[in-house]
């Protein structure tokens, strides 16, 4: 329990480093530009495979479990936005995300800390923290949020292909039930918490790469921590965010 | 100048730097030799401040070092280069964005002036027409020449260098010693090399500080390190038959 206080006091201390004044704008927007490209840009095939087969399986799902007459085909069109708005295309996204991109923050950040090229920054005078993690941190809180709103699309076109493919349901009563009591609350809420969860990944997995020593199996162990601890910490987060955004 | 006044490092309780005070001239080569584990690295390490000290001071010319903080330290940072063991290029960034950096970060100049510094540096350590390629793509030596580059690309008063020949054939190592001696001697650097290479020493050991079990046990230079009688040194310097040979030749 001591350990897990005094990692959580390295955390915020690291986070008072990667916050204090930027060495220079220009270098930083620069760097952002291609965080949003390696954490972003490169997330979007994965995102959108896994959004499609999501929103079909949800669909083909709901149309298999609601055989009552009483209840109308078009809710299942209404379960498909309702889930891929409220949860996967955030929390679940997130959680493949803090695997891809927290896994690969870590093994980068440790890799550099082993190989002392975070010592040749501190060198040259320069705020290691800040410059490699910040950037990171601006780029995901920026961008997962358009992966959020891309998986919501796919996910629901794949419900209708899905309805569409196989016949299961009509894809009109489909499409009447995504337009079924639609909340844009919903939307906002989605974005926010995977703006706070973009947030969690990036410093989370960085901390652990940041602190890591040894050799090659210690960034291996971190990059595992990284995830674990990300992933933890995005449900402890989901559940507080939505007490505190939908209740 | 550099000096390092009584300085004491220990690790969970395990003292690494035992009182050690040493003095590092400008304009020189200045070597610290000893064992692997004698607390080499720790010393250097101590000098440029990536590790916090027990006790003691470090002088950099007329200013205490110990007791700056965090953007005082900044100040003096920009005056120095170093050159790590294995290069510690930044592996996402290519030769010449690795070089370019410092000047990116602390200079005002145009890019034309910064491509202009960038490509002197890299003339200066003999690697003309790399500047597109990445560390990943660099032999050891060429990684080893390019850190030398981003080293004195600011023009640096103070240059510190972990091993830089370590891990290369020796043919390599007596071209990166000697780049580095004759960067030292142009630029007038106080130069402070880490290296358990004996090579090193008799080539450019203008000064020389032997470390054995965390504290100095010798300083002297080239030519009196073959006369020394301190039995550890001796046991340290003519450990190799051939150096045993040299010595009984010579006698």
């Amino acid at each position: 329990m001591l350990r897990l206080f005094a990692a959580i006091g390295r955390y915020f201390i690291l986070m008072g480093k990667v916050f204090s004044r930027p060495e220079k704008g220009s270098i930083y927007r620069r760097r952002i530009v291609c965080e949003m490209e390696a954490l972003g840009v490169d997330s979007i095939g994965l995102t959108a495979i896994i959004s499609i087969f999501i929103g079909a399986v949800i669909t083909l799902q709901m149309c298999i479990n609601l055989e009552s007459p009483f209840i109308p085909k078009s809710l299942v069109g209404y379960a498909t936005r309702e889930t891929m708005i409220l949860e996967f295309s955030s929390t679940v996204v997130a959680l493949i995300l803090a695997g891809k991109v927290g896994s690969s923050i870590a093994s980068e950040i440790g890799t550099m800390r082993i190989t002392e090229q975070i010592d040749a920054l501190e060198i040259m005078g320069v705020n290691s923290a800040s410059y490699l993690i910040l950037p990171k941190i601006v780029a995901a809180v920026f961008f997962f949020p358009f992966l959020t709103i891309l998986s919501i699309l796919i996910g629901i076109l794949g419900g209708w292909a899905i309805s569409c493919l196989t016949g299961i349901m009509l894809p009109a009563d489909y499409l009447d039930g995504l337009l079924l009591d639609f909340k844009p609350y919903s939307i906002t809420y989605s974005l926010i918490k995977m703006a706070v969860f973009a947030y969690l990944i990036t410093s989370v997995s960085a901390f652990f790469g940041y602190y890591a020593k040894g050799n090659s199996l210690e960034v291996g162990a971190a990059s595992t921590r990284a995830v674990v601890a990300g992933s933890v910490v995005i449900m402890i987060f989901n559940l507080m965010l939505t007490q505190i955004l939908l209740i | 100048m550099i000096r390092a006044q009584h300085i004491v490092k220990s690790f969970d309780g395990r003292t690494v730097l035992d009182d050690i005070s040493v003095e590092f001239e400008t304009g020189r080569t200045n070597l610290i030799i000893g064992k692997s584990g004698s607390g080499k690295t720790v010393l250097l390490k101590s000098l440029v401040g990536l590790h916090g000290i027990d006790s003691g001071a470090v002088w950099y010319d007329d200013i205490n070092f110990t007791e700056l903080g965090f953007r005082e330290r900044k100040a003096i940072r920009k005056d120095i280069g170093m050159i790590f063991q294995g290069g510690a290029l930044l592996d996402s960034s290519s030769v010449e964005e690795n070089v370019k950096l410092p000047l990116d970060l602390f200079t005002e100049q145009s890019e034309a002036e910064k491509l202009e510094r960038v490509n002197f540096c890299l003339q200066r350590v003999r690697l003309e027409n790399a500047n597109r390629l990445y560390p990943a793509e660099l032999s050891g030596g060429m990684i080893k020449r390019v850190a030398i580059a981003r080293a004195i690309v600011l023009n640096p008063k103070y240059l510190f260098c972990d091993e830089p020949n370590s891990g290369l054939d020796p043919q390599t190592s007596i071209v990166i010693d000697n780049l580095i001696h004759e960067i030292t001697r142009e630029y007038n650097i106080t130069t402070i090399i880490n290296t358990h290479d004996m090579n090193s020493v008799m080539e450019i050991g203008e000064k020389i500080v032997y470390i054995h079990e965390g504290r100095k046990w010798w300083e002297g230079t080239k030519d009196e390190i073959l006369q020394a009688d301190n039995p550890e040194l001796n046991a340290f310097v003519f450990a190799s038959a051939m150096a045993k040979r040299a010595k009984a030749a010579v006698r």
